[in-house]
């Protein structure tokens, strides 16, 4: 299921502002890709260009090419809706929906597009769903209650649940342990590592360590100035980026040494 | 545990004034009430000097009720708790004056239109009903029908158009409706009812009567109050939602239906009954386009009806011979309307209750 990203010079606007310049990167299949680098470099804006939730801003654009196993994310006649339904996404910050139970949170992908599909079909995909966002346990009693009455790492793994149910090829997280704490981070990270064996993973992280902990490759954003566009430094294999980067700069941040 | 510094208990320290919490010397708790009440008794005083009168009372009473609250209270507390008196009075005060000709209408109303408040009222029309007897139940339903078709013309344009504004307007359209939308809540009610009148005319010939005309006229006042209160509702649904529908491959018209719609419904539900209860009661745009019958015509399609703020109004201008019982006919239908808008209140709050997300665990 897991598919492969070639992007190719890929610039990204928000109206005339240019807020990445010239990615060019491929992403292997069923491999986890962490994408690092200062604040306001781009990260997030590359990640929703992925998978075309870049433009739902208003005035946000994208030039260049986002291929996937050799369809042209951008090309004419490619419905966001329907690359969306194949590129999931984790948020930064937990966002169930506040009117849902826990249960129809995670089927809420399958219930919001109207999919008809068995009670009993439902009831698995929960389980499984859940149960492979490691919070089954936690939650499998309380199923028929709201979902934001959940704690906020219960939150950000139901929320991981409602995307892998919908079974996508690829899974976008930004930065999805940022607001979590180090058991909650373990989690998700042990979950990753599972996700791997089935998904493609991109995840933005601002935690060095975990970078180096879960994922394959890495990849480093930079911008040179404010106001300037951001773009890819360096990406390699994670344990050549974190023993002995290319570039300088990739060894300045990753050592702290930057700004 | 025998290094640490041995800490003195709380207690200890206050007492003794030479501690880090200092014991607050406060006023018992009724003596503020007292002493306002003592200003206000030497205000009445004061007013009776000169001819008492209610108004002096309590400007005077205000004045010295606050004065002497501050003064005691700095002289006892000190100057914060002084502060905080003083302009806890004051609010109070505020208050209290607020409140006065909302008990003041809902005493005077109740004390002139219970008399009246009986099945009679609620079961007989006024046809052929020229003293004494006689009820509004031709009018009740006329205002609940008029209301209710309102209602059914203002609800899907205004919150189609709040959704519009919200989740798909940009630019120059998006400001020309805003704008024309801010215009028509500034529109008097008259105007409303003529624009209706005036358009009813070109269609339908002079002298043309319908219950659907003021419908349309209530429509006109109502449709910017429930694109503005559905706006405002709708802008509240954070954009976090919309993304995580989103990025489940849901299609954008599902996410306002499923997620946006849904979040707000509680609000949205408010929002629209408080704009019935804001035309319920509206008169003039009902007075031209529908008129008034004494009988019962429940069709909005043919001719006048009777509506509950027009019936006070004529009962009240165009009494009969028996003044009073038209007198006591006006106050029980000003009653019976303040009775409805406070149930479409409680319907409101209902509403809230029922619908709104559900957090806990
Ligand atoms: N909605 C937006 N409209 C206009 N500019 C934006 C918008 N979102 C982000 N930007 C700009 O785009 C640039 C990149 O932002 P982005 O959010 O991608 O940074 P980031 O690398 O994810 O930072 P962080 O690590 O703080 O999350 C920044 O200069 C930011 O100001
Ligand atoms: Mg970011």
């Amino acid at each position: 299921m897991a598919k492969r990203i070639d992007v190719s010079d890929l610039d990204i606007y928000y109206g005339n502002f240019k807020a990445v310049e010239g990615v060019n990167i491929s992403i292997e299949p069923r491999s986890i890709t962490a994408l690092i680098g200062p604040s306001g470099c781009g990260k997030s804006t590359f990640l929703r260009s992925l998978n075309r939730m870049h433009e739902v801003i208003p005035g946000a654009r994208v030039e260049g090419k986002v291929v996937i196993d050799g369809q042209d994310l951008y090309g004419a006649g490619v419905d966001p809706v329907d690359v969306r339904r194949q590129i999931g996404m984790v948020f930064q910050r937990p966002n169930p929906f506040p009117t849902m139970s826990i249960y129809d949170n995670v089927v809420a992908g399958v219930r919001l597009n109207s999919t008809k599909m068995k009670k009993s079909a439902m009831d698995d995909l929960v389980e499984r769903s859940l149960k492979g966002a490691n919070l089954w346990n936690e939650v499998k009693d309380r199923l028929n209650r709201p979902g934001s009455g959940l704690s906020g790492g219960q939150q950000q793994r139901l929320c991981i649940a409602r995307a892998i149910a919908v079974e996508p090829e690829v899974l976008l997280m930004d930065e999805p342990c940022s607001a979590l704490d180090p058991i909650s981070t373990l989690a998700i990270e042990d979950l990753m590592t599972e996700l791997k064996e089935r998904f493609t993973i991109v995840i933005v992280t601002h935690n060095m360590q975990q970078a180096a902990r879960v994922s394959t490759s890495t990849g480093f954003f930079n911008l040179n100035g404010v106001g300037q566009p951001g773009r890819l430094i360096e990406f390699n294999p994670t344990e050549k980026i974190f023993s002995n980067p290319e570039e300088k700069a990739t060894e300045d941040y990753i050592s702290g040494r930057f700004g | 545990m025998s290094t640490q510094t041995p800490l003195a208990p709380v207690g200890a320290t206050s007492l003794g004034n030479s501690g880090p919490v200092r014991e607050q010397r406060r006023l018992p708790r009724f003596a503020p009430l007292g002493l306002f009440l003592a200003g206000v008794a030497v205000g009445a005083l004061l007013s009776a000097l000169t001819g008492f009168s209610v108004a002096l009372t309590v400007i005077y009473g205000v004045v010295l009720g606050s004065l002497f609250v501050y003064l005691v209270s700095r002289a006892v507390e000190g100057r914060r708790k002084a502060a905080d008196r003083l302009v806890t009075s004051l609010v109070t005060t505020a208050f209290a004056i607020a409140m006065v000709p909302l008990v003041s209408l809902v005493y005077t109303v109740l004390d002139n239109g219970l008399p009246r408040l009986d099945g009679a009222f609620f079961t007989n029309s006024m046809y052929r009903v020229v003293g004494e007897g006689g009820g509004a139940y031709h009018a009740i339903l006329g205002t609940v029908i008029i209301t209710a078709l309102a209602t059914i013309i203002s609800v899907p344009i205004g919150l189609l158009t709040a959704i519009y504004l919200t989740e798909y307007g940009t630019g120059r359209l998006k400001k020309a409706i805003t704008f024309f939308v801010d215009v028509m809540t500034g529109i008097p009610s008259i105007v409303a009812g003529l624009f209706s009148y005036a358009l009813f005319t070109l269609i339908f010939g002079v002298s043309v009567r319908m219950g659907v005309m003021g419908a349309v006229a209530l429509s006109v006042l109502m449709i910017p109050v429930v694109v503005r209160s559905c706006e405002e509702v709708l802008k509240l649904v954070p954009n976090e939602l919309r993304e995580a529908a989103y990025a489940l491959g849901v299609p954008k018209w599902r996410t306002v239906v499923k997620v946006v719609l849904r979040t707000a419904i509680a609000g949205l539900g408010t929002g629209i009954t408080l704009s019935v209860a804001r035309v319920i009661g509206e008169t003039a745009p009902l007075l031209i386009t529908v008129g008034l019958i004494t009988g019962t015509n429940l069709n909005p399609f043919d001719g006048r009806m009777a509506t509950l703020p027009v019936f006070a109004y004529y009962q009240l201008t165009q009494p009969g011979t028996a003044t009073q019982a038209f007198l006591d006919r006006a106050w029980t239908a000003a009653l019976v309307l303040i009775i409805l808008v406070m149930a479409l209140n409680v319907v409101a709050r209902l509403i809230t209750r029922f619908f709104a997300p559900k957090t806990g665990r």
